[in-house]
């Protein structure tokens, strides 16, 4: 995530939440930092750091058994080889720790089909932080522009926004293509996808962002802030975008996980990684005649995918609980027992 | 605000000039067309590829062939000139002509699956956020992440496999195991559990409740070979339409309101009446007769909520009208599953029911229902394909809006007047909760012509997306640009649209004039 700073947040925000200053002995008093209050509460939410663990093994499986940028890996196998069949090419699993040849079995071809899931994992993550990153800077920085100033620079950014939002993404993959065959190298392209993509996606987000800065810069702490001189710069990146940033990081982290779904759907219908280099969605295409006969070769690369998306949104779901200022853990039915208080 | 929507729709078409230039070069860049000619055999390649360098125009630079295409294209915006030119295709065809064919498949596929995501995403959201951290809220968010989270084609390729060739397969005869009603059974008990609120006990009575009761019906469609002969008969659409009744007048306007629930169960009344009276002119149907029909239950319930008068007369209307058109509905459904038999005993339909390709059977002939049913085989996996995967995006986002909202200090202003908790949730809570998702909605629907292209692609379905894609795999133009029009202006159209609807809902936010 490439959007918030935790230690940043500044307590102005925590206080009128919280409101006047409570009695020494509540744990609250003990003045934990905005960072630390975030910190804790995504520790203490079990789904996100489960996912946070599965991405985890998942991303070190897939960068270090088949290798990455030249580095070689602990696989005996890469996803080019041409093997002979083990096993009719199917699974050689037996047990946990006896994997035998081809844990996944071998496509029709021989070439080693963990090697490939790996090695389109690998891909489909390299693309999924570019694009995250990418056109989650872009997002935010433009719909933050055009949401607090208003204006003209609203007109502008917006109408831009809206040119890039109504060009087709697929067409802008399919020229990618084309530009990669023809100026540079296929090594170069899975970055050059992400890079397109990131710069074709960050629309919804920017719209979001924009929206949501619309509705704070009227609200009552941004005209105190204005008041007590504080410059565009510090209401921006102090007053309105920690407000702003649940729905930046939950936008991010939703973007990130179709982005994903994007670059393997876009290269299952053959716009996206092309042949000589592997992709979960192009692997797919290649093997979904088989589903009947060889159900393996459409079962893992599917079941990465869905693994590695699945990981992204609980990862994002965690960070907007723990990132909301104005959320506590709310109970309607606490809520409504009249006796006590309503915040918990 | 009408100087805002001309300013508006001026830029939109200025947009519109700049965006479609930009596709143009993009289109022409991304491919060459005569790729397939070159790789040819054919003695006469030679005069091939000279013919479609002429109809492409391709000698002239693709800067400058966009004003040609741009002078065709204009002339579909002079008024009473019936000569709208969007070039043709590499076959010849006019992209008018697949345009317009094309546009009808895409509707017909994706308004279904998007109105249905809509309603059934928000409504999730709305319950997970009132139960925050509950059963229900793990298994809803864990459910919808994983929908979310499945690439659309390989959910497509999953669905093909056991919700067609499985089900049709159990079609041909159908006999449910014990085992299986066992199963089912367990599942719908724990889904009641998940719903029941907090307390262990009312969580177990649930799940013996949801759990006998699906066993029951189970046993009871097996006996009397439902799944070969459906139908929902009289007894169920009574039965149904009372707790439809009950269930809106509880959500819109609450069973205390006396009028409201007897006018509802008055629309039953009628409806069941309805059931006898119109089924006779049923079986010279056609759709607009079911929309007109529509429409008069509709004005009916108005009517009867009216007659019953009282405090708040809105409130009685709008609930007998919804129960009416729910009523209707039923029968309508009714109508459909009465026809099943003579649709798979059709000699065109072969016994195999749920199709996985297409979007239609080719060369059946039959009545409004026999057809209908045919669609609805045909939409049914796509449909749901798409609908599982856009529900999460409604659900998360009315959830955390909902959230929002329900820490407000008006709604603990709300609860502090004694208001039921009825009233602070559906008149307070829910309808502010709806501004933020009203412009994703109408983006949504902006984005809906330009079609599922993954969805189309796996099922075959000849919409706008696969008319997209095949013209971008052979670097056509004309069809691209004209896909790239209509999808564009419906989204720049709608774009406006979510802008205005803001400002309408949230007073904060103004729009400049």
């Amino acid at each position: 995530m490439s959007i918030q700073t935790p230690s940043d947040f500044p307590d102005t925000d925590a206080a009128t939440v919280t409101g006047p200053e409570r009695p020494a002995s509540e744990p609250e008093a003990k003045g934990l930092s905005q960072g630390q209050i975030v910190r804790k509460k995504f520790f203490d939410n079990t789904g996100a750091i489960i996912s946070l663990v599965v991405f985890a093994v998942v991303f070190i499986l897939a960068f270090t058994s088949v290798g990455f940028a030249g580095i070689p890996g602990w696989w005996k196998y890469n996803h080019t080889e041409f093997l002979p069949l083990v096993n009719g090419g199917a699974p050689t699993v037996t047990g946990p720790f006896s994997w035998g040849d081809h844990p996944f079995g071998q496509d029709s071809i021989g070439r080693d089909y963990f090697a490939m899931t790996m090695r389109g994992t690998q891909n489909s993550i390299i693309i999924m932080f570019i694009i995250g990153a990418l056109a989650g800077l872009v997002g935010v920085v433009i719909g933050a522009c055009s949401g607090y100033f208003r204006g003209w620079p609203e007109a502008v950014l917006m109408r831009f926004t809206d040119v890039i939002i109504i060009i087709p993404v697929v067409l802008a993959a399919a020229t990618l293509g084309e530009a990669v065959n023809r100026f540079v190298g296929p090594g170069a392209q899975i970055w050059l996808l992400g890079l397109f993509l990131g710069l074709v996606l960050w629309t919804g987000l920017a719209r979001l962002v924009r929206g949501e800065f619309l509705t704070l810069r009227e609200r009552e702490f941004v005209d105190a802030a204005k008041i007590a001189g504080a410059s565009n710069t510090r209401i921006i990146f102090k007053h309105i975008l920690p407000n702003a940033v649940g729905v930046i990081i939950v936008n991010t982290t939703l973007l990130m996980s179709s982005a994903i779904l994007l670059e393997t759907a876009l290269s299952y219908i053959g716009f996206g990684v092309k042949a000589p280099d592997v992709s979960l969605g192009l692997i797919i295409s290649q093997n979904q005649e088989a589903f009947q006969t060889r159900p393996w070769l459409f079962w893992f690369p599917g079941l990465f995918i869905v693994l590695i998306c699945l990981c992204i949104n609980f990862i994002g779901d965690g960070l907007r609980d723990a990132f909301d200022p104005r959320q506590k853990k709310f109970s309607a039915s606490r809520a409504k027992e009249s006796g006590k208080p309503a915040a918990a | 605000m009408v100087t805002y929507i001309v300013r508006r729709l001026v830029t939109a078409v200025l947009i519109l000039f700049g965006a479609s230039f930009v596709v143009y070069q993009l289109t022409a860049l991304s491919g060459d067309p005569l790729e397939d000619l070159r790789a040819s055999n054919a003695p006469n390649r030679d005069q091939l590829i000279q013919a479609r360098t002429e109809l492409l125009d391709l000698n002239t630079p693709a800067p400058l062939r966009y004003f040609g295409w741009l002078a065709g294209a204009a002339k579909c915006i002079v008024p009473f000139a019936a000569t709208c030119d969007l070039g043709s295709s590499i076959q010849g065809e006019a992209v008018t002509t697949s345009l317009s064919r094309a546009m009808g498949n895409t509707i017909t596929l994706v308004a279904t699956a998007t109105v249905l995501a809509i309603i059934i995403g928000i409504s999730l959201g709305i319950i997970t956020a009132l139960r925050q951290y509950s059963g229900l809220d793990y298994g809803v968010t864990f459910m919808s992440f994983l929908f979310f989270s499945l690439p659309i084609f390989w959910l497509a390729v999953l669905l093909k496999e056991f919700g067609a060739i499985g089900f049709n397969n159990f079609l041909d005869d159908p006999d449910i195991p014990p085992s299986t009603i066992a199963v089912v059974a367990i599942a719908s008990g724990l889904i009641w559990a998940l719903f029941a609120s907090k307390s262990w006990k009312r969580k177990g009575i649930a799940f013996v409740l949801g759990a006998v009761v699906a066993a029951v019906l189970l046993f009871l469609l097996d006996l009397v070979g439902w799944f070969a002969n459906p139908g929902l008969g009289p007894v169920v659409i009574l039965v149904t339409g009372v707790g439809i009744a009950f269930g809106i007048v509880l959500l819109t306007a609450g069973l205390r309101n006396r009028k409201a629930l007897y006018s509802s169960l008055i629309m039953v009344a009628l409806g069941l009446v309805a059931y006898y009276v119109v089924n006779p002119v049923l079986n010279a149907a056609t759709i607009w007769m079911i929309i007109i029909l529509a429409v008069i239950t509709v004005l009916v319930g108005l009517g009867v909520g009216y007659a019953m008068g009282g405090y708040d007369r809105s409130q009685s209307m709008r609930a007998a009208a919804l129960t009416g058109l729910l009523m209707g509905f039923l029968i309508v459904v009714d109508r459909f599953m009465v026809t099943w038999p003579s649709y798979v005993s059709n000699p065109r339909v072969r016994g195999r029911p749920i199709a996985t390709v297409g979007a239609e059977t080719p060369g059946l002939e039959g009545t409004f229902w026999i057809n209908g049913r045919d669609t609805f085989t045909h939409l049914l996996l796509p449909t749901l394909a798409l609908l599982l995967a856009s529900l999460a995006s409604y659900s998360r986002y009315s959830r955390a809006s909902m959230l929002e909202i329900m820490n407000m200090d008006y709604i603990r202003t709300a609860r502090a007047k004694g208001l039921s908790e009825r009233t602070v949730v559906m008149r307070h809570a829910f309808r502010n909760a709806l501004i933020p998702l009203a412009t994703l909605v109408a983006f949504d629907i902006g984005a809906l012509i330009g079609g599922a292209i993954i969805t189309e692609q796996v099922f075959a379905f000849s919409g706008m997306g696969q008319l997209f894609v095949q013209a971008l795999q052979r670097t056509d133009p004309d069809p691209i640009m004209g896909f790239f029009l209509v999808a564009g202006i419906l989204a720049l159209v709608f774009n406006l649209v979510a802008d205005i609807a803001y400002s309408v809902l949230d007073p904060r936010v103004r729009v400049k004039a």
